[in-house]
């Protein structure tokens, strides 16, 4: 895998710096719009050895339904971290603790966008994988129902980014 | 309709200046060294917003940057922080 | 606002976000100086940093867009680097607080 590496610039990862490059000039002239592609063809170029994975993107339709449902979630236990935190007897009966949920995910970025949706999702913080990779460790601020947790992460979120994926 | 905006504007400043005196409470109590790290993290957040505030309401973008700023700096001093907590060093040989 | 004169259809939206942005950061907050132990208190913050951070840059895009008479988008640059950067932070800061508590007090650093 190593040996037959060679550098390939990722075409998105140019686009992508070039409009992040013209965002922050906020700017459409062409001056800086070459310069942003030089740069960009640069930063990819010297980035390429960092990152010999790419990922791919199967499933463009899944990966915007999932966006939308963890928006909502986002919202969602927003409300429900604020109702906890404002609640007066709160301290007294929260229910946190550590949550331990198999996990059949393999796919390095995969894992990487699980644990972006976990942690800035108010409410749950991703803690780490075992060392086999076989089990996830969450920690959770309203640990009511263990096995219905389970069962909602493995068909919100994990199903979807094996789809997206793997 | 801009006395509407304007209570608005002076209302979520007050906010962030609330939640940045609440983190330097937190900042100076906190028990334990994380805990100092998650309350420098939350008012370095707050910061941020109270800087944008003011360039909302002084219709100016020069705050952009320095917010902009504030956020790369604060992110890089918190990991640093946080990386030095986990291993007792933060650059690893 | 110094004279200036914003229209109402970027007045109502911005003043509802800001009131949001700035009611999710003090709960945030809030929460992290009233919960009991280090673990629950790291959930509350992230309030403040999603929602919050993201209500409040909708409402400078849309002001600044309705001053300026042309869109302007250069804060989505904030909202993208806070969401990428907040759960790299808080994961570290987890595993830094679940090493440090398995380790005894002696042989900490």
């Amino acid at each position: 895998m190593m040996q037959t590496f060679r550098r390939r610039i990722s075409p998105v990862q140019v686009l992508v710096l070039t409009a992040l490059w013209l965002l922050l000039n906020q700017t459409l002239a062409l001056g800086h719009l070459l310069l942003g592609v030089a740069l960009a063809v640069v930063l990819a170029w010297g980035g390429s050895t960092l990152r010999p994975l790419s990922a791919r993107l199967r499933r463009i339709d899944v990966a915007a339904a999932l966006a939308c449902v963890v928006l909502l979630d986002i919202v969602r236990s927003n409300i429900a971290v604020a109702r906890i935190v404002l609640s007066p007897y709160g301290n007294r009966k929260l229910h946190s603790g550590f949550l331990d949920i198999p996990l059949e995910l393999r796919d390095p970025h995969g894992l990487a966008t699980l644990a972006m949706i976990v942690t800035s999702t108010p409410g749950t913080v991703w803690v780490g994988l075992s060392p086999d990779g076989t089990l996830l460790r969450l920690h959770v601020l309203d640990l009511v129902d263990e096995a219905h947790w389970i069962e909602l992460f493995k068909n919100r979120y994990e199903q979807r980014l094996m789809r997206i994926f793997e | 309709m801009n006395l509407l905006f304007d209570f608005a504007a002076a209302f979520a400043s007050l906010c962030f200046i609330l939640a940045m005196i609440f983190a330097l409470i937190r900042l100076i109590i906190g028990p334990s060294a994380q805990d100092r790290v998650l309350a420098f993290d939350t008012m370095y957040i707050n910061g941020m917003l109270t800087l944008l505030m003011l360039g909302i309401r002084s219709s100016s973008t020069v705050y952009f940057d320095m917010a902009l700023l504030i956020a790369l700096f604060g992110f890089v001093g918190t990991i640093a922080l946080a990386k030095f907590l986990l291993r007792g060093e933060v650059i690893e040989p | 606002m110094n004279g200036m004169d914003l229209p109402l259809w970027a007045a109502v939206p911005a003043a509802l976000l800001l009131v949001i942005g700035g009611l999710l950061s003090v709960i945030g907050a809030l929460g992290m100086l009233r919960l009991p132990d280090f673990y629950t208190r790291m959930h509350p913050p992230t309030m403040g940093t999603t929602l919050g951070v993201g209500s409040v840059l909708i409402a400078s895009m849309l002001v600044s867009s309705a001053l300026l008479h042309r869109p302007v988008f250069h804060e989505l640059l904030i909202t993208l680097f806070v969401v990428l950067s907040t759960p790299v932070t808080a994961m570290l800061l987890i595993r830094a607080a679940v090493t440090r508590e398995r380790k005894p007090p002696e042989e900490q650093q």
